[in-house]
């Protein structure tokens, strides 16, 4: 009989038969998310003289497939922040939970006037993203984080799904980094500028950049949601039309969409 | 024949419904030196009353600081208090982390409170035999908090714990109105003359056995010891008999 340790607490061979670990190991490594399934496509955001305005729309993409079309990416995080979700819905879903129950559990101490800022937030956000990067099981998003910091000021930055944090007077994920990105920052180029900006500025640049994004991003959709968030709360609208289309500049284009010739 | 048989373990209740273990912990803040905390609408000071073992030792800390926005100043089994302020540490530390946010008194307050209740329900642990004052500012303004061996926390404006602290007590209770529109210096003042009310009528406060930390908006915790406190003790106690406590020099 083997007495040796690797035996002990173990069926004997002698009796039952060798093992059979066939189920055990299947030869491959483990694997996590490679890739992300239902998505959402950009999220815009800039900062104006005494807030943070942000925008989604409510579109969650399977592919190329417009699948759902009522997801609401923009998620209010008490009464001093907006999150808004690029990437994986699922993993949105996940997270949503997550900072809920991190919500509860912070009210339970502070009253609303010591709540975590954006501030506070983004930087829990950015450690949980990292956690789970270094897993090699990513939450394949790209966030931006808007609001108030402890000071009361205009805060706007943002996490990817590695962990990386980025912080500047206007942001934007997805193809919103490339089509929206230079509207915003001819409008503005520095924390000045935005120190500036006026409210109703903000957020026809916006506006103006959901547009564009719904003109060239495939994977977009003309209904979105708005939030403005300044000292006196949040303001989210999570169904706003997008107006005066204008695809003059497409006139020549055919074969795509729905028109016959 | 008649021995308590109710006190052997914390987990027993007697039949008059107390812990003994509980009230013993208790007991042992009653032996420490005195400290007290005092809050204003802007300010929250410490000051305790340091003993030394013997004439050849140096003088047992009373005041530790945790974090830059607070301390905490003990009395009763300092060894006890050293393993509540590291885990205090380790906390405000972990909130600073992953929150960047200096961690809210109460909410520290009520995590050593749930630590300490634990240590009164379960068997073949005990309760800790220190009581704290935890003053500093937070998001939310100055606070002071009082914390008891059996793991009640409190909110105090102000508050007194440690050997013959009731004097001292009786003193804050006669000037509570004064403390909520006192400045900093002013508020100094007054934890140290309550200090004072408590001390044996052979002791003084003097340099070397006084303490004091102060915390305020737009300012960190500071701990003040020695020469640091001299400024302090001369404004407090100017009617001093000159030469009483002065140490005699050869010249």
């Amino acid at each position: 009989m083997n007495h040796f340790p690797e035996a002990w607490g173990r069926p004997r061979d002698d009796v039952y038969g060798a093992y059979n670990g066939a189920h055990l190991a299947s030869g491959m490594p483990n694997q996590h998310t490679q890739s992300p399934i239902v998505t959402g496509t950009s999220v815009v955001g800039i900062k104006f003289k005494d807030g943070v305005v942000i925008a989604a729309d409510n579109l969650a993409s399977y592919g190329s497939l417009a699948r759902f079309t009522d997801v609401k990416r923009l998620h209010r995080f008490n009464s001093k922040s907006v999150l808004g979700f690029g990437g994986d819905v699922s993993d949105m879903q996940y997270l949503d939970r997550l900072l809920t129950s991190l919500d509860i559990r912070e009210n339970y101490h502070s009253a609303d006037d010591a709540a975590l800022s954006a501030k506070n937030l983004h930087t829990y956000l950015s450690k949980v993203m990292y956690k789970r990067r270094s897993d090699f099981n990513p939450l394949w998003n790209h966030i931006l984080v808007a609001g108030l910091d402890t000071e009361e000021k205009p805060f706007l930055a943002s996490v990817d799904l590695l962990g990386t944090t980025f912080s500047s007077p206007s942001l934007a994920t997805g193809y919103g980094a490339h089509l929206a990105q230079p509207i915003m920052r001819k409008l503005v180029p520095d924390e000045e500028a935005a120190a500036r900006l006026g409210k109703e500025e903000a957020i026809q640049a916006i506006k103006d950049c959901m547009k564009v994004l719904f003109y060239r991003d495939a994977r977009s959709m003309d209904r979105y949601s708005i939030a403005v968030i300044t000292k006196e709360g949040v303001d989210l609208n999570e169904d706003v039309k997008l107006e005066n289309q204008s695809w003059a500049f497409a006139d020549r284009i055919r074969g795509y969409g729905t028109q016959v010739n | 024949m008649f021995r308590n048989n109710y006190d052997n373990d914390s987990v027993t209740f007697s039949p008059q419904g107390r812990i003994f273990q509980v009230e013993y912990a208790q007991e042992a803040v009653k032996q420490g030196s005195v400290v007290v905390g005092v809050v204003s609408k802007t300010h929250t000071v410490l000051a305790a009353l340091k003993r030394n073992a013997e004439d050849l030792s140096s003088y047992q800390k009373k005041i530790i600081p945790i974090d830059s926005h607070y301390g905490v100043a003990l009395a009763g089994l300092a060894s006890d208090a050293r393993v509540l302020s590291n885990f205090m540490k380790q906390q405000s530390l972990a909130s600073r982390l992953t929150y960047d946010r200096a961690i809210p008194l109460g909410e520290i307050t009520q995590r050593i409170g749930d630590r300490a209740q634990a240590n009164t329900q379960n068997y073949g642990k005990r309760p800790y035999g220190v009581g704290l004052l935890i003053a500093g500012v937070d998001a939310k303004g100055p606070h002071l908090f009082e914390f008891q061996p059996s793991g009640v926390t409190q909110e105090m404006l102000a508050c007194g714990i440690g050997a013959r602290s009731q004097m001292a007590r009786t003193y804050l209770e006669r000037n509570l109105e004064q403390f909520e529109g006192a400045g900093r210096e002013e508020l100094i003042k007054h934890a140290l003359r309550a200090l004072k009310e408590s001390l044996s009528q052979d002791k003084e406060l003097n340099v070397d056995n006084t303490s004091v930390g102060v915390a305020g908006v737009g300012e960190d915790f500071a701990l003040y010891e020695g020469a640091g406190v001299a400024q302090w003790l001369d404004a407090t106690f100017e009617n001093r008999g000159e030469g009483a406590e002065s140490m005699e020099v050869d010249s």
